[in-house]
């Protein structure tokens, strides 16, 4: 469990990029921090490994507060992913991934095993062990992030925009990979995006923010769309704009017991089931994302 | 016969070797000032260029080095010698502070050029500073700082001419002599001499430069290469600055 107490973070210039922030982020699910650029999720999810100390306030881990614990030690046993996966330029993918437990001083061979398997569980060929960053795509680059941010095997792993340099296709690819991370790890993530539907997809807790990291609203997907609890929120999930409000298409008439779905512009958004004229309710539990399309072999992304 | 001539035959008269005044003797004269030049200037300049790279403090000490490569190199030479007396100390001081600066600016540069998204992943995942220095910073800044001592050692190589004005031998004698005694040819040699070793020393940086280039970096341009030209001829910007 990480929490944030009263947490506020004020630079030397005046701007208060957090303030009086406080939350609860529980073990082993995945909290996601959402909000437009400058609303202050990368300092708060930076602040978790003393990447950025806080001015005032008080953050734990498991009940520990983390300002007493040295910040190298700190960040070997937390996991982190970052956009265009800072991976080092000069060092093998093989390197790249043992990187972390060589500083723990786990020895190399040991640590290039560990780092082969790792490579089977986040969908990469062994054979781009020897390869250098450069010679990789950009979703491979990212699953090569995720191996290395899993190398120590920490119970926390930070996520900071991890898929946000990747096209589509692959972004989709990556997030169904990580929902099947989380299931086989069991890890406390904590992801920080700007795009909601990244957001709603990953996240069991969502936390939308505001400027100074103001919490706007928090809940799980399910709760935030049933009940936006302000204009900005509604706003910011696109609910004002009808892209979530759906409606039975009256014009198309599908074979079977699917009705078309069509949101508030009259965009096609989905087909319903609706046996016998009864609209059908469901929610499998655990949710599932083996029904998404199979995409091409993982190498490739 | 014409000057040139005239002083390629100089050059190879076998008279004009062995002995104290020996083109052999002065050529490794010329060569030990300018390598303890270059190994003092680098040990001065390589740590100060690296600290103020990795802090990003400092930056000013660059700008001001540079500017001191302005100093006429003779001039100071002499005041230097009126202190110390003639001899090896005064040439060797004068140099290095000519030389320091291109190494400053060389491993200063090599410092900066590293991706700052890279060297945040490395402290983020727990690398220690003196880890990101020596695991990340020095690694990729190799190729810039050999390009800085790459133009020490021409800067050094060609000035060191000057030694023999204070007594500190080297090929500028052929050239001191040379124009007292009106013995071109012989000026001429040294001359061709000085040309030579510094055009060996440009050769043997540039390929010193080639070889300390990462392979993961190298195999990065192959790929830009082949993928997006433009994205070459932004590093070689970077590379040269």
């Amino acid at each position: 469990m990480i929490e944030f107490r009263s947490v506020s973070k004020q630079y030397p210039d005046g701007t208060r990029a957090v303030d009086e922030f406080s939350l609860i982020i529980p073990s082993r699910k995945t909290t996601v921090l959402v909000g437009s650029s400058g609303c202050g999720k990368t300092t708060l999810l930076r602040m978790i490994n003393r990447m950025v100390d806080p001015t005032s306030g008080v953050i734990e881990i498991d009940g520990k507060d983390i300002s007493t614990i040295e910040p190298v030690h700190l960040r070997r046993d937390v996991g982190y992913v970052m956009q265009n996966s800072g991976l080092l330029p000069h060092r093998r993918v093989i390197d790249n991934v043992a990187t972390v437990p060589i500083l723990k001083g786990v020895p190399k061979k040991q640590a290039h095993e560990d780092a082969l398997a790792l490579l089977d569980t986040v969908g990469l060929d062994r054979s781009l062990a020897d390869r250098y960053p450069a010679q990789l795509s950009g979703g491979q680059q990212q699953r090569v992030g995720v191996a290395r941010g899993l190398a120590a095997n920490p119970n926390i792993l930070l996520m900071d925009e991890p898929f946000g340099a990747v096209d589509p296709i692959v972004r989709t690819d990556l997030q169904n990979e990580t929902l099947r991370l989380q299931r086989e790890l069991d890890k406390t993530v904590v992801f920080v995006t700007h795009d909601i539907d990244e957001a709603f997809l990953l996240g069991d807790q969502v936390i939308i923010l505001e400027k100074g990291a103001h919490i706007a609203q928090q809940g799980s997907p399910e709760e935030i769309l049933a009940n936006p609890v302000s204009e900005f929120v509604a706003n910011f999930i696109g609910a004002d704009r009808g892209k979530r409000r759906l409606a039975v298409s009256s014009i198309a008439h599908p074979q079977g017991d699917d009705l078309v779905l069509v949101d508030a512009g009259g965009y096609a958004a989905g087909v319903i089931a609706a046996p016998g004229g009864q609209l059908a309710t469901a929610n499998p539990t655990p949710k599932s994302r083996s029904i998404s399309n199979k995409t091409s072999q993982a190498g490739d992304a | 016969m014409n000057i040139f001539a005239e002083g390629i035959a100089w050059l190879f008269d076998p008279a004009h070797y062995g002995g104290v005044d020996g083109i052999d003797t002065r050529i490794g004269e010329h060569i030990m000032i300018s390598v303890i030049v270059l190994a003092i200037a680098a040990v001065i300049a390589i740590p100060v260029g690296y600290l103020i790279g990795h802090t990003g403090r400092g930056r000013v000490i660059v700008v001001v080095s540079g500017g001191v490569r302005a100093l006429p190199t003779l001039g100071l030479m002499i005041l230097i010698a009126l202190n110390v007396g003639v001899g090896l100390e005064a040439p060797v001081i004068a140099f290095v502070v000519l030389a320091v600066p291109s190494i400053l600016a060389g491993a200063y540069a090599g410092f900066d050029a590293v991706d700052r998204r890279t060297i945040d992943a490395a402290r983020a995942v727990g690398m220690t500073e003196w880890q990101i220095v020596t695991k990340v910073e020095i690694p990729l800044g190799l190729p810039l700082l050999m390009g800085g001592l790459r133009s020490a050692s021409l800067q050094v190589i060609a000035t060191a001419t000057l030694a023999d004005y204070v007594g500190a031998g080297g090929l500028g004698h052929f050239l001191f002599l040379g124009l007292q005694t009106r013995d071109y040819p012989q000026m001429l040699a040294g001359s061709i001499v000085v040309v030579l070793l510094a055009l060996f020393s440009e050769l043997l940086f540039a390929i010193l430069e080639r070889l300390v280039v990462p392979a993961g970096v190298r195999a990065g341009e192959r790929a830009d290469n082949q993928e997006d030209v433009r994205a070459k001829s932004v590093r070689s910007r970077t590379a040269t600055g």
